[in-house]
């Protein structure tokens, strides 16, 4: 179903983040500079993909950044990599500020997310990160619209399931699925195995 | 069809995309459920590449700001197991033995089932576990409080609903026995039914069914507990009858 010898090829932003991680666990704060070289970029792009504003993104991947530093300690390797533990606090945290500066649920704003493609940005140095984005970019095409729609405004938008499936006017057990098999597909065409 | 299987949440949990309230109970399910845990390992690794594939470089004095504040900043110990604490808190003897059966029923529903998953933000780990321990707490308090009274009805399904009120404490505790499972996109809502209008007392997640529960807010002048089903995120008002309604007048022990 997956082929492992294709995975982590691009994934691996460097072989030594879990290593690093340990290190800064420990209270290494050298470590923890070369962990922000890291992780930086995707983390800052993830941020603002979420939150659109500069000033708020800067704020909140701060905060972010210094949670990792922080909640080091409680890593725990065996749940998955330091990559995917520190885009999950990234995004978890990018989301709860979108949702909570929403509660007054503004509609302009979400219908006009519809228009929206993912918000790549080609500036980026990284070379990881532009092979990155041509294999998500290749994958995502594979999708079906929906699974497409549904997986960008969710992890692009930082939608829940319920107003993607609002937005788009679909049963939420539709937009469920949707989001699970798509990105079931995504997982078998990027190679991920975990 | 598959929709009322858990297991489809496992991509909008890894995306973040579930509301507050169906991340903590599918979380519940995680800690139990070896398959979804596996699955929400990849497709969070999945998503870490959609995270990838989006970067951006960040303004150049960020470098320089976050290492100036994890200087000042200390770290976490890391995690250690806080069921200990409960168990000593439970005063021996108490009362009589419908609260001993509810208070040991409550120690296991709420630390045995209940783990911090990875993916929970350490801050809201920090939270959730105080609360958890404040509610567990103000649990135990009631459940063993002197003058806590037990109030039981049939349900009409089956089973057995049950409330203790403490009126020193001011607080209340259910208990179902045998509750059914909700309907798919229902949930069971708690009420406190005060001057005639019903005054929202909390919801019980699946996990929670079997499990002896704090009802949210102060008894004050309750005179009784409903319990309706309502739709997926609770109601302000009920929308349905009560399935079971417990008097707690005359559980005053001194009014």
């Amino acid at each position: 179903m997956r082929e492992s010898a294709r995975a982590a090829r691009t994934a691996q932003p460097g072989p030594g983040l879990d290593g690093l991680l340990e290190r800064v666990a420990r209270g290494d704060q050298e470590a923890f500079a070369a962990v922000y070289d890291i992780v930086a970029e995707p983390l800052f792009g993830l941020v603002r993909g979420v939150l659109r504003d500069p000033a708020q993104s800067e704020e909140v991947a701060q905060e972010v950044l210094v949670e990792v530093w922080r909640s080091a300690p409680r890593f725990r390797p065996e749940r998955g990599s330091a990559m995917s533990w520190v885009m999950t606090l990234a995004h978890r945290r990018a989301v709860d500020r979108v949702r909570s500066a929403q509660a007054a649920s503004d509609r302009e704003h979400r219908a006009a997310l519809l228009d929206q493609a993912p918000a790549f940005d080609d500036v980026t140095e990284q070379v990881e990160a532009r092979l990155e984005r041509e294999q998500v970019r290749r994958c995502m095409r594979t999708l079906t619209e929906v699974q497409r729609q549904s997986i960008t405004l969710a992890y692009y938008r930082g939608l829940t399931y319920r107003e993607v499936a609002e937005l788009l006017t679909l049963p939420l057990g539709t937009v469920k699925t949707r989001l699970r098999d798509g990105l079931i597909r995504l997982r078998d065409c990027l190679g991920v195995s975990a | 069809m598959t929709s009322t299987d858990p297991h489809t949440l496992t991509g909008a949990y890894s995306m973040d995309a579930l509301p507050e309230a169906e991340r903590r109970e599918f979380e519940r399910h995680l800690a139990r459920c070896e398959s979804c845990a596996v699955e929400v390992r990849e497709l969070t690794a999945t998503a870490e590449r959609l995270a990838l594939a989006a970067a951006a470089p960040p303004p150049s004095q960020l470098r320089r700001q976050v290492l100036r504040e994890i200087a000042e900043v200390r770290q976490e110990p890391p995690p250690v197991s806080r069921t200990r604490r409960l168990g000593s808190r439970l005063r021996p003897g108490a009362r009589a033995l419908p609260m001993f059966a509810l208070a040991a029923s409550l120690a296991a529903a709420l630390f045995g089932g209940v783990a911090v998953w990875q993916y929970e933000s350490a801050q809201d780990a920090r939270q959730h576990a105080e609360q958890r321990e404040e509610r567990a707490e103000t649990l135990a308090r009631v459940l063993s409080a002197p003058d806590a009274r037990v109030r039981s009805g049939a349900l009409p399904e089956g089973g057995t609903a049950s409330v203790v009120v403490s009126r020193d404490a001011d607080r209340a505790a259910f208990f179902a026995a045998d509750l059914p499972r909700a309907p798919e996109g229902k949930v069971y809502q708690l009420w406190f039914s005060e001057g005639g209008t019903m005054r929202p007392a909390g919801l019980l997640s699946a996990a929670e069914r079997g499990a002896t529960v704090l009802m949210d807010g102060p008894v004050r002048d309750a005179s009784a507990m409903g319990l309706t089903v309502e739709p997926d995120g609770g109601s302000p008002q009920p929308t349905s009858e009560p399935l079971t309604l417990l008097r707690l007048t005359g559980a005053s022990g001194q009014a």
